[in-house]
């Protein structure tokens, strides 16, 4: 036996949304209109000759004094909540199909209450006493299509018996398929009602119309493939903090937000959830929102998600928050399984004890002063070991496999310089060595100087041309690199490039 | 007989599991005290099988040396950290063998050098540092408390008050350049090794690093012998 399903329908959703958020009158003629067109309409303007589909010219020359909103998918969302929560506390297991439109299965409240009239009456009393909304429609019958058709002829409910459904769509216009094209093609087919549609024989839809036809051809017969997704209800693990007045000390707002931290992680642990991943939003007096993502190494507790706070704050008073705060949002992002993270009786892991130290050395110096290293690709030293923050995510870099011309032999220097250092190569003359365009050195160097002081050269190399993103007038980069051994034994890797000579490294 | 861990009778189980950690802990920390990994070459010069938990060891500025200490042990499976270094050749590390997953640098923590490295030694048993400047008598005798009860090494890139040893590179010559020509193949250095145990200090000649980024011992070439 097919699934029995209620849906509960608003017409010119959109309008009452619109009535709702902005406590007007809906009952005066409005008009919703996107790209020019009218999309929903109140009931005054439908009595004017206001329809969906018309050009806002046309329909205001129907009606004069129709008042034009403009489309906001967000409003209807969020006005729609209400009243499906409404629902919920009767009937759990609701579906939203869209703003307007939801749909419940109604086996359960029917067999408590009695009968699935009496379950969509109470239904519709409970959204007209709770969100005041009196324009719903509720249809009744087996299949989600049906029952969608029964709505929008309820007056207010319409119930369509058990088996009956392929009866009651069988006059319904084409149209009702909710495919445009279908609607314009079928016609001219000499098809008219769901019924004749359903009436044709199945290997000709599937040769005329696919696969998508096919199932619209279901549809249309009345039996309904498609089965109810209950939607559950997301915990409430959001949380928000008001400053009244604005804070404007970093560390009175970290004070202020920590009874609000715990909580925030008291509910998640509830909830059996280690949070690994949170957005912090931060709300100046004057409306400026600085939002970041903070990704914990292993698992955020509150002392953590306070210190992100903190350094989010330090980045911010530089000059993005031009006025004090006055909102502060925590929103869970990612969690895991709580028991994924429960400390064991022997001590933390090893790795885990590591963490909390880390976590406190970078509240102590700094979150970026705290870093470990990845090795990437590239042809200089610095940009070859990429350093990163402690619980950051690495940011993709280029690959350490491919080859890259121009790197320097093994073994590798023993410190390198992440700014190079500015030297002095010189030649007999005492003038800084050059490389000419053949890609030679003009003279030999003989003296190195670092600093105050000037060495004698007593072996090098070079010039070993590196030349980088040479179809990047921008980015290009182009230098010669010497190895360098000074009188007190000392190796170098320096460079020449058009501002002058520099140590990238030192063989120490 | 006693029992080992002393429970308290009327503590909440929470505090009960925490005190139980914590003397867990305690005894680990007394466990541990074995020494960690040295190149065969360096433990000879030290005449100790390995770095001393709880001693802190004078280094001079050569990365090399630095690396091929941290890689031995690291190679034992412990965390690394280098506080204050922030020309650390990370790349040239892993070539000498540390496991770059188990190493933490603070390149820049600037006035906070101490109190970092202070929280650093907690969970990191091999710690390197470079002082901003003079090290006071106080604060290293504080830190090797913090040392010897963790039972950690300090590896100092410069000076430090009532080191354990001092490692020092002497004379050193690179191979493999020329004037003009050639490049850096290896560095033959003489590392000497001044301890307590060896007040004059004891030196051999090894190649650091070797073609290979490692520290490589020279055979002593077999002085000539007539022969017929």
């Amino acid at each position: 036996m097919a699934e029995r399903f209620g849906v509960l329908w608003f017409p010119g959703w959109p309008v009452t949304a619109w009535a709702l958020a902005e406590a007007e009158d809906d009952s005066a003629p409005v008009a919703v209109l996107v790209a020019n067109r009218v999309t929903s309409c109140s009931t005054a303007a439908l009595a004017e000759g206001v329809l969906p589909g018309q050009r806002r010219r046309e329909a205001q020359s129907r009606c004069p004094q129709l008042r034009v909103i403009a489309a906001d998918e967000a409003r209807d969302a969020r006005c729609f909540e209400p009243v499906v929560a409404a629902v919920e506390r009767l009937a759990p297991g609701v579906q939203v199909i869209r703003p307007g439109l939801c749909a419940l299965r109604l086996r359960g409240l029917a067999s408590y209450l009695g009968s699935e009239l009496e379950a969509a009456e109470t239904l519709l009393e409970a959204v007209a006493t709770e969100v005041g909304i009196i324009s719903g429609r509720f249809g009744i019958a087996d299949g989600l299509f049906a029952a969608i058709q029964a709505a929008r002829a309820g007056d207010p409910v319409l119930r369509v018996l058990p088996g009956g459904s392929p009866d009651f769509l069988a006059p319904l216009p084409v149209a009702r398929l909710g495919r445009p094209e279908l609607a314009e093609l079928l016609p001219r087919l000499g098809v008219r009602t769901l019924g004749e549609f359903a009436a044709l024989p199945v290997p000709a839809v599937r040769e005329r119309f696919g696969s998508d036809g096919l199932r619209l051809h279901t549809l249309a017969g009345g039996t309904d493939p498609q089965h109810l997704q209950p939607r559950t209800p997301p915990p409430e693990l959001t949380a928000t903090l008001s400053f009244e007045p604005p804070l404007e000390v970093i560390e009175q707002v970290a004070f202020s937000a920590k009874a609000t931290t715990e909580e925030f992680i008291g509910r998640l642990t509830a909830a059996g959830l280690a949070l690994t991943e949170v957005r912090i939003e931060l709300t100046s007096e004057v409306g400026e929102v600085i939002a970041r993502h903070w990704l914990a190494a292993t698992v955020f507790d509150a002392a953590a998600v306070i210190d992100r706070i903190r350094w989010q704050l330090q980045a911010a008073s530089g000059g993005q928050l031009s006025s004090p705060l006055a909102r502060l949002r925590l929103e869970p992002l990612t969690t895991d399984e709580a028991a994924h993270h429960v400390p064991g009786l022997f001590g933390l892991g090893p790795d885990e004890r590591v963490h909390h130290v880390l976590s406190r050395v970078q509240s102590l110096v700094g979150p970026d002063q705290v870093v470990t290293v990845r090795l990437s690709g590239g042809r200089w030293l610095a940009e070859r070991q990429q350093l990163v923050a402690w619980g950051d995510r690495p940011v993709a870099t280029a690959r350490r496999e491919e080859p890259w011309p121009g790197m320097v032999p093994d073994p590798l220097p023993g410190s390198v310089f992440i700014e190079p250092k500015p030297v002095r190569l010189l030649t007999s003359s005492g003038r800084p060595v050059r490389v000419d365009d053949r890609g030679r050195v003009t003279d030999p160097p003989v003296a190195l100087g670092v600093g105050q002081r000037t060495l004698p050269v007593i072996g090098w190399a070079g010039p070993w041309p590196v030349s980088e993103r040479a179809w990047d007038p921008q980015r290009a980069r182009r230098a010669d690199r010497f190895q360098v051994v000074d009188g007190e034994g000392t190796g170098w890797l320096l460079f020449t490039d058009a501002d002058g000579c520099w140590a990238e490294a030192r063989y120490d | 007989m006693k029992a080992a861990f002393a429970v308290p009778s009327s503590a909440s189980s929470a505090e009960l599991l925490e005190s139980l950690r914590a003397q867990v802990a305690t005894a680990e920390a007394r466990v541990r005290q074995q020494p960690f990994g040295l190149d065969p070459v360096l433990a000879g010069l030290l005449g100790e099988p390995g770095l001393k938990p709880g001693a802190a060891y004078c280094l001079g500025a050569s990365g090399a040396l630095l690396n091929v200490l941290l890689a031995a042990a690291s190679a034992q499976g412990h965390w690394c950290g280098a506080v204050g270094i922030p020309t650390l050749a990370a790349e040239a590390a892993a070539a000498a063998g540390v496991n770059l997953e188990r190493l933490v640098l603070v390149p820049e923590p600037g006035e906070q050098w101490l109190a970092a490295t202070a929280a650093l030694a907690e969970v990191i048993p091999v710690l390197a540092l470079r002082p901003p400047g003079r090290v006071r008598e106080a604060d290293a005798a504080r830190l090797a408390a913090r040392l010897r009860d963790r039972g950690g090494v300090l590896l100092v890139a410069g000076d430090w008050p009532r080191a354990e040893a001092r490692f020092t590179i002497g004379s050193r010559s690179w191979q493999g350049l020329g004037l003009g020509h050639g490049h850096l193949r290896s560095q033959e250095v003489q590392v000497s090794v001044t301890s307590k145990r060896y007040p004059s200090g004891r030196t051999a000649r090894v190649l650091l690093p070797a073609a290979d980024g490692r520290l490589q011992a020279i055979e002593a070439s077999s002085p000539l012998r007539a022969v017929g």
